[in-house]
């Protein structure tokens, strides 16, 4: 159920770190949490994240939740399949496919020591059971 | 007084269900420093014929015009049909809360849903809300929306915006490090020389608080070229039949007052302000919306949406701190407009424009009177009388008319300014009366001064 | 697609017409050779085009598809679903009130100075405060006037209070008002109790808190027991308190939140005073202030002047909130209420009110989880959280088994506090009978089958909308039949 390839925020963000970028979603936990998703804000390309700090929401029906940064970094792409101003706007791409095509934003990470420092799959599963 | 239906054997079943033995009992628990300990010092109830009869006395100390009433200056009377009071006086619109559950609330939704659709259409705008408390705080709220929006803090207003709105606007934007800047007016109607690079929004009313027709085109173009959002607040909305809206001059938001469409002048409430955009700000725009879905069935079914821009999901987050709409008003206008429909509508307004402009020419003749501007205008004339325009409604009122609307707080510099307005209720023997006693006073009261 | 009631749009046919206005008996002009063509409409707006009968129709059958209070019971937590009387409705339709033009001058409208000169006055002795605007169109709108006013007090007296400390059980209208009124918002916990955590209060108040805002009863349907003690730590702090008075109608009579310790008050006539919600307002959220803040309450007022009345702006005014007075009408329902009751008749409302709320928690607590298990005031609040675990019934899923029964829902999910939350209100004016069928219904409810309950309603118009598709492609307007 929790991918073992990639590393987690306490915040129930993911990342998949490949060649110095990350991609961040949000887990199958935190989408079944939220509900049928409606709305996605994302930052623009070329943004600065700073680790910790909000960088979007996100929308249910009946709730609104922050995104926070993973790590340090520029954003250098965004999932344009959740942007709402788009003819193919699938946000309950989040909901169906949270680990695949519900992903958000691509970060090229200030330091990867940032992205494996976060939890891993097992540290992340026992998080969201408690 | 009261209408609780319980009786003694009621009340003694439901104490003993929880131990206790008195009414009293049931705060008996609350700190003694808070309890009132004696009964509240209001006068006593009253039965309802008694009641009646005292509400009675008061509304008859206040004084309606018998023979015309010529005053507008932000609340209009328009003829509305008997089917809106009867419409609004249905128990099951009047005594049912706002329409949380979709399943027993289809008729209020969807009415909201219609009220959108009417508003997008006068305003040529592509998305509308479920309306706002009034015209001022519909305003307001577009300039908030246009600061969130622009991320800047600088707003340009115009002098012809209601002056009630404008305090407004000032009240909200006192506790926020934002600048208004006020533009002035020429021949009555808007200057705007230079927007500037940091302005959030430029503001105007049209028609304006003066009753001229602005040229909202090149406005809301200049804003525009400025990265502004061009705001236009409409205070009378049968306006829209005739001038061009909002919408096609450019406008990012139109807002306004919607209670002119159906509404009785309420001595200024109950009204309803109305708010529509540009569909890419659709998710700034504060209130409820009312959106078109399927049920669990597949049938069509309108529930309320994109409820996580509201309070009570985002709290402080919340795009506003806006609540309650003002439904009973809205179903008004939507009910008055399905009346009239567009013929109506344009009639409507054909006979507010025309009377006014056999009065601007007519009034002009009157030896000491004279119209104070030349752009064009609507309803609404703005007139420099011979004599002090308080005196002047003071002498009309004791001919059963009720005057126009004295300029002399707002526009100090014009002298004996006065506002007068015309709608299709007026009709042209109010107007050859309002015309004769005019010139009659104007003579009177000007011997007596000279 | 299969629907209900066919929309105005569908219905209407091109010529059609339901109303004529008066033609006003005068030349009409060219609206193009007097304005310039560059500022007339081209296009006239898409209207509908129907026949009077055709609109009453559709709005007679659109009222029937609506719960309404005049057709059913209301058991809505602090929206307080009371009957609205009738006799309201018909002084608010005298001519001398419907048809009195704000702007006319004061001489000709002291009928209406006096009746919210008188109002202002009764609103005082109700809740225990110096003086009060009537200007705010709704409770938000009180709460907001009521922020501003404090943010303003603080100004002129040189004091840097930049925060607003809201309990976790407060309505999302306290925060997102504190927020646009320019505050920083921070929400303290309630404790196991139901009460304020004063350990939480304590730590949080400092000389850069401006006000705590606070609803007693709370949301929880609880009168906050350590009132006293929290009013002595906010001033003490240099703080004000703040009233929401979303929950008055417990307390009519009873206590008054000027004695409490309460600076600032708003009320909702809605709620309280019994004026019609009519599908979502309109309200009117008057506000109320005690000593000094007095003079920083909205303008114009009205007051006394000789035989007469004027309208008045305090000293230090933030103001205006609106245009013109207020939101005449329901004032003017709002104050046939109060008259008509008069000072026994409102005290009995809220021990009829807290009365009902008790005897419907002891007849249900079985069945539901009771958070807190005490006596209530005029609401109480129940949780569905073994239910959910237990067989997947969520507070939801009963809510909308409750329609089927003919009852409108409790409020759900709300406060956000406590877990699968059913907010259960059932005012002063219901029977025994009623508030007996109602309790049955909810114990027949806890048994019944699940799939039943989780698929409910079965018996409304329509079932359950799909939110997500409402929210994701949102149609707002009609644009002909959806894809």
């Amino acid at each position: 159920m929790i991918p073992e390839d990639l590393r987690y925020t306490k915040e129930h963000e993911w990342v998949r770190l490949s060649n110095g970028v990350g991609e961040v979603g949000i887990t199958h936990f935190a989408q079944d949490q939220l509900g049928d998703i409606v709305f996605v804000e994302l930052p623009p390309v070329g943004t600065r994240l700073e680790a910790n700090k909000r960088f979007g929401t996100v929308e249910s029906v009946k709730t609104v939740s922050d995104l926070f940064a993973p790590c340090n970094g520029e954003v250098v792409a965004i999932n344009t399949r959740l942007n709402s101003d788009g003819d193919d706007f699938q946000p309950e791409l989040i909901n169906q496919d949270p680990y695949g095509g519900g992903w958000m934003i691509k970060v090229k990470v200030d330091n990867p020591d940032e992205v494996t420092a976060l939890l891993d799959a097992r540290a992340y599963g026992e998080l969201a059971k408690s | 007084m009261n209408y609780i239906p319980h009786t003694a054997r009621d009340q003694q079943k439901m104490l003993q269900a929880v131990g206790l033995s008195t009414p009293a009992d049931l705060f008996g628990y609350l700190p003694d420093a808070v309890k009132l300990g004696r009964p509240l010092a209001l006068s006593p109830g009253l039965s309802e014929h008694d009641l009646l009869r005292h509400l009675e006395s008061l509304a008859s100390k206040n004084k309606l015009a018998t023979r015309g009433s010529f005053l507008g200056a932000g609340a209009y009377h328009h003829y509305s049909p008997s089917v809106v009071d009867t419409v609004l006086s249905r128990s099951e619109f009047l005594t049912a809360y706002t329409p949380y559950q979709p399943e027993v609330s289809q008729g209020t939704l969807q009415a909201i849903f219609e009220f959108q659709t009417m508003i997008c259409e006068l305003t040529g705008m592509e998305a509308a809300n479920a309306s706002v408390y009034d015209g001022s705080n519909a305003t307001v709220e577009s300039v908030l929306m246009a600061l969130n929006t622009t991320n800047r803090s600088r707003v340009l207003v115009s002098r012809g915006v209601h002056p009630h709105t404008r305090e407004v606007l000032k009240t909200y934007l006192a506790a926020h490090a934002v600048t208004v800047e006020e533009l002035p007016l020429e021949d009555g109607r808007t200057v705007l020389a230079k927007v500037g690079e940091d302005a959030a929004a430029v503001l105007i009313q049209n028609p304006n608080f003066l009753g001229l027709v602005e040229d909202t085109p090149a406005l809301m173009e200049k804003a525009r070229a400025a990265g502004a959002l061009g705001i236009v607040s409409v205070a009378d909305p049968v306006s829209l039949a005739l001038l061009k809206p909002p919408g096609a001059c450019g406008a990012d938001i139109a807002a306004g007052e919607a209670a002119p469409l159906g509404l009785p002048p309420s001595y200024g409430g109950p009204y309803v302000g109305f708010m529509a955009c540009k569909k890419q700000y659709l998710r700034r725009l504060p209130g409820r919306l009312a959106g078109m879905t399927v049920d669990s069935a597949g049938r069509r079914t309108f529930c309320l949406t994109l409820q996580a821009r509201e309070q009570h999901i985002r709290r402080e987050k919340a795009a506003s701190n806006i609540c309650t709409n003002q439904g009973l008003c809205a179903l008004a206008v939507t009910c008055y407009l399905a009346l009239v429909g567009p013929q109506g509508l344009r009639e409507a307004a054909l006979t507010c424009l025309s009377l006014a402009e056999s009065f601007k020419k007519r009034v002009a003749e009157i030896p000491g009177y004279r119209v104070l501007f030349s752009s064009p205008s609507f309803h609404e004339v703005a007139v420099a009388c011979p004599v002090s325009p308080v005196e002047l409604n003071r002498k009309l009122a004791e001919r059963g008319i009720l005057g126009g609307y004295p300029l002399v707080c707002e526009f100090p510099e014009i002298e004996n300014g006065m506002l007068f307005c015309f709608t299709e209720v007026n009709g042209a023997a109010e107007l050859d009366n309002l015309l004769c006693d005019l010139a009659a006073l104007g003579r009177t009261l000007e011997a007596a001064r000279g | 697609m299969d629907r209900l009631e066919a929309t105005l749009f569908e219905k209407s046919s091109p010529g059609r017409r339901g109303c004529h206005p008066p033609s006003g008996g005068v030349a009409l002009v060219d609206p193009v050779a007097v304005l310039g063509a560059e500022l007339v409409r081209e296009t006239p707006p898409a209207l509908p085009e129907l026949g009077e009968l055709q609109v009453l129709r559709h709005f007679m059958r659109l009222s029937q598809l609506n719960f309404s209070i005049d057709t059913n019971f209301y058991p809505l937590g602090s929206c307080t679903m009371k009957y609205n009387p009738r006799v309201n409705e018909v002084t608010a339709r005298m001519p001398g009130f419907a048809r009195l033009h704000p702007m006319q001058p004061m001489e000709a409208a002291q009928g209406a100075l006096e009746l919210m000169h008188n109002l202002q006055n009764d609103l005082q002795e109700i809740t225990g405060m110096d003086g009060f605007t009537l200007q705010p169109a709704a409770g938000a709108h009180g709460e907001l006037t009521a922020l501003f006013m404090a943010a303003a007090y603080f100004r002129d007296r040189g004091e840097k209070r930049t925060r607003v400390v809201v309990p976790d059980s407060s309505h999302g209208t306290n925060p997102a008002s504190a927020a646009l009124a320019g505050f920083e918002v921070i929400t303290i916990p309630t404790n196991a109790a139901g009460d304020v955590d004063l350990e939480q209060l304590k730590q949080h108040l400092n000389n850069e808190v401006a006000c705590l805002m606070l609803t007693n009863p709370s949301t929880l349907g609880l009168f906050e027991q350590h009132i006293v003690e929290v009013a002595r730590l906010v001033h003490e702090a240099g703080g004000l308190l703040y009233y929401d008075g979303a929950n008055m109608n417990a307390l009519l009579g009873v206590a008054r939140p000027g004695d409490m310790g309460f600076d600032l008050v708003h009320l909702n006539l809605h709620k309280t005073m019994s004026t019609p919600h009519g599908g979502g307002g309109p309200g009117a959220g008057p506000v109320g202030a005690r000593g000094a803040l007095v003079d920083y309450l909205p303008g114009p007022r009205s007051a006394r002047q000789g035989e007469g009345f004027t309208f008045e702006t305090p000293s230090k005014s933030i103001g205006r909130v609106r245009m013109f007075w207020g939101n005449f009408l329901v004032l003017v329902r709002a104050y046939t209420y109060i008259r008509h009751h008069g000072p026994e008749g409102l005290r009995e409302v809220a021990e009829g009110a807290v009365m009902a709320a008790n005897y419907l928690r002891a007849r249900v607590k079985d069945a539901f989880d009771m958070p807190y298990d005490r006596l209530c005031m005029h609401e109480f609040v129940l949780s569905a959280r073994t239910m959910k675990e237990k067989k997947g019934v969520r507070a939801m899923d009963v809510a909308k088994r409750l329609l089927d029964y003919g009852f409108h829902a409790p409020t759900v999910y709300f406060p956000l506090c406590v877990e699968e939350a059913l907010m259960i209100e059932p005012t002063e004016t219901e029977t025994l009978e009623t508030l007996d069928s109602f309790a049955e219904a909810l114990l027949k409810i806890a048994q019944e089958d699940v799939a039943l309950v989780t698929t409910a309603p079965h018996t409304t118009p329509v079932g359950r909308a799909d939110e997500a598709r409402a929210a994701r492609k949102p149609i707002l307007r009609w644009e002909g039949e959806a894809p």
